[in-house]
């Protein structure tokens, strides 16, 4: 609060004079029909986004050049306000010509930079630009219909924050690296929550799996235990005690580190992991794990996942451990 | 031409109003409380404004009118006065009123439950109004206050004061009701209704901003809101705003006079039936909670396939000022309640548009004010997904969410 929020000025005012115009003369809005498509020599692909019934809803129509992949013609419909209308129009316009590959890196924030006026000055106010989300998620469900593929697959990390585009990685790491304790604190650090505000917590504008307010609890609780974790382990010294374990003791050494530390981030991906068994090459510790559930399929399970479990194991059991997936 | 359609938002002053207030700005300036001459010009037109308040209501002389900032201030003194006078001492725990009172009522309902007070919002039905019964079964023994609107913003849907005021009195309950949206618009009688308080706002019939009042019947306990002085009788301190009270009592008297009701229930009522008939005419359109028993400046209308701000966009465009609960509209992003009573996620939340009339619209400005909507709704139409071109192949999914 302060002199600036007194006077709460109309949000329309914070348009961009390219929101504007775009919202009064779309260049874009149309559709395509079959026959238009064919004579392109190319296939038609129509993407729904949203619903009426939540405020805004979309339309994508691309046709796509049968041997190249580009995207020839490119028109929207769309049911929201202005500032919808015209991410739509400016993401449409940003399709054309480009291949569906490239089309599909286009973000949000793509759109929401090519509706500015000048370049640090945003084209809507904070509230507005969830508008050119679903801009985006538009042209993710079309790719995914030229290509087959379900739209989440072109999304390889989870965006907590759509508007910002931060990621639950991000998030955890900056509330910890920073030692962040409020809400603010986060939004400040990462911007995430600073624009629609749907993410901070249940009850905004939009439903979302996770929030950041319980983001922020389940990661404090984290770097509560691990300070708890890393006390016990200063006075214990694991490594030495793990080359005197029986193979019983050693599997519930290692399942607790895997219970604790490794378990829940997998599971947040929907997989799953299981020992198989630990066997002495000494100077090394083999241990062999099953990936279960989303984990079975994933390509990181022979990279950096695979790195992730290992140096965990390395760090709070013993130096020597190296994991091999069966 | 611009048209002004907002007037559930604010209303222009009138001219007259406005002649009445200008004295009191520099010529008969003293404090009413003052002794000497300065002081005691201002009373004459005071009085004649309270002779106005309490004849526009129909208020007992032994009753208080007591003039406030706004109709906010008498809402959050009604709801915290019951708190202090019936809850703290431990005698009562409980307020009833509906999911569909202005956020002056709810906000303060809501303070109140972080205060462990047990708060009832009615639920409305499909019309948009509450059945008086249910005020009845949601009475308690430790009830120390209702309080339900006398018309609502968004639909303008008149509630059913007289058959709740007798289920208060029966049941020994304090009965209070935000009349903001009902003076002058129809005739609001507190004595014929059997309401111990209600809430007004000058702004909302041609009067000024920051200027408001609320009416106490004799024998209702509710304690100063505002401590510092002996103004009006010791129930509110704080130097009397002259000027605004005289203006108000005077747009009382222009707008709940015979002549006005019947103006504003004939004329009014007939532009805006004329305006909703022409926008009835286009396909896919429905006036949302009804059109029986309104306020007759008010309709509420949803135009499927037209978000409710771009269609504000287009009407801003052309010079017409409308208003709209959709969420899309707000600062917040909160669809306002009354749209959330009729289902958030239903269209009706995201498509609802609101007209509301005064007795400053003309017949021209009407006829105007519907070719535009007609524009705005073939253009916004024509963008629209809900009536985008489905190829043979495609099905679509936009109805389906």
């Amino acid at each position: 609060m302060a002199k600036n929020d007194l006077v709460s000025g109309s949000i329309w005012d914070e348009y961009s004079n390219i929101v504007t115009d775009r919202m009064n003369n779309p260049q874009h809005q149309g559709e395509i029909k079959e026959e238009e498509a064919e004579a392109l020599n190319a296939e038609l692909i129509v993407a729904d986004f949203g619903a009426e019934s939540c405020g805004d809803a979309v339309r994508l129509y691309w046709a796509v050049e049968k041997n190249t992949d580009k995207i020839v013609a490119s028109k929207f419909k769309s049911f929201g306000c202005g500032t919808a209308i015209a991410s739509s129009d400016i993401m449409t316009e940003l399709c054309l010509g480009k291949t569906v590959d490239e089309a599909v890196k286009i973000t949000n924030i793509d759109v929401e930079k090519a509706m500015r006026d000048r370049p640090d000055v945003p084209a809507v106010p904070p509230q507005k630009m969830h508008c050119s989300v679903m801009a985006y998620d538009v042209i993710k469900k079309a790719a995914g219909q030229y290509k087959g593929v379900d739209m989440e697959s072109f999304e390889t990390e989870f965006i907590v924050c759509e508007c910002a585009r931060v990621t639950l990685d991000t998030l955890k790491e900056v509330i910890k690296i920073n030692k962040l304790s409020t809400l603010e604190q986060v939004t400040d650090y990462t911007k995430a929550g600073a624009f629609c505000k749907s993410c901070i917590k249940e009850g905004g504008h939009e439903i979302k799996d996770i929030y950041l307010m319980d983001i922020l609890d389940d990661t404090l609780k984290e770097m509560e235990q691990d300070k708890l974790k890393e006390a016990a382990d200063t006075t214990e010294s694991g490594a030495n005690d793990f080359a005197k374990m029986t193979i019983v003791q050693r599997i519930k050494a290692v399942d607790a580190v895997i219970e604790s530390d490794i378990r829940p981030m997998l599971i947040m991906d929907g997989g799953d992991m299981e020992v198989v068994d630990i066997k002495e090459n000494m100077p090394h510790y083999d241990l062999y794990i099953r990936y279960l559930g989303a984990c079975s399929t994933c390509s990181t399970g022979s990279t950096g996942t695979l790195y992730a479990i290992e140096s965990v194991l390395k760090q709070k059991v013993d130096e020597n451990m190296r994991v091999l997936p069966i | 031409m611009e048209v002004y359609l907002d007037n559930n938002a604010t209303t222009k002053v009138d001219p007259k109003v406005l002649e009445e207030m200008l004295p009191f700005f520099c010529d008969i300036y003293g404090n009413p409380n003052s002794l000497h001459r300065f002081g005691a010009g201002t009373h004459p037109k005071m009085l004649e404004a309270l002779d106005y308040l309490y004849e526009g209501i129909g208020a007992a002389d032994e009753d208080d009118i007591v003039i406030t900032a706004n109709a906010t201030e008498a809402n959050n003194w009604v709801i915290k006065g019951a708190w202090t006078e019936y809850i703290l001492n431990g005698d009562k725990n409980h307020i009833i009123t509906s999911e569909v009172e202005h956020p002056a009522i709810t906000a303060t309902c809501k303070f109140l439950e972080t205060q462990g007070v047990d708060v009832t919002y009615l639920k409305v039905n499909e019309e948009g109004v509450l059945d008086a019964k249910s005020v009845k079964d949601a009475l308690r023994e430790d009830t120390a206050l209702v309080s339900i609107m006398w018309a609502n913003n968004e639909t303008g849907k008149l509630f059913p004061v007289k058959e709740i005021g007798l289920i208060c009195k029966t049941a020994g309950v304090p009965f209070h009701s935000d009349a903001t949206q009902a003076i002058g618009k129809v005739k609001v009688d507190v004595q014929a209704n059997d309401v111990d308080m209600i809430s007004f706002s000058a702004h909302k019939f041609h009067g000024p901003k920051g200027v408001g009042g609320l009416y106490i019947k004799k024998g209702v306990a509710l304690p100063p809101y505002m401590h510092g002085g002996e103004q009006m009788g010791g129930r509110r301190a704080g130097t009397v705003d002259v000027a605004s009270m005289v203006g108000m009592g005077k747009a009382m008297q222009m707008a709940t006079n015979t002549m006005a009701i019947a103006y504003e229930q004939n004329h009014v009522g007939m532009l805006r039936d004329k305006l909703e008939k022409a926008i009835l005419k286009l396909p896919d359109t429905v006036v949302i909670g009804g059109k029986e028993n309104r306020t007759p400046n008010t309709t509420l209308i949803s135009i499927r396939g037209v978000e409710g701000e771009s269609m504000l966009w287009d009407l801003n465009q052309n010079g017409i000022g409308a208003s709209t609960g959709s969420a899309c509209a707000s600062e917040d992003l909160e669809a306002n309640p009354v749209m959330n009573a009729f289902g958030s996620d239903s269209e009706l939340a995201h498509t609802g548009i609101r007209f509301s009339l005064s007795r400053f619209n003309t017949e021209e400005q009407i006829n105007y004010a519907i070719e535009q909507i007609r524009n705005a709704v073939i253009r916004l139409r024509g963008i629209s997904s809900s009536y985008a071109y489905t190829p043979r192949n495609h099905v679509s999914e936009l109805e389906a969410n």
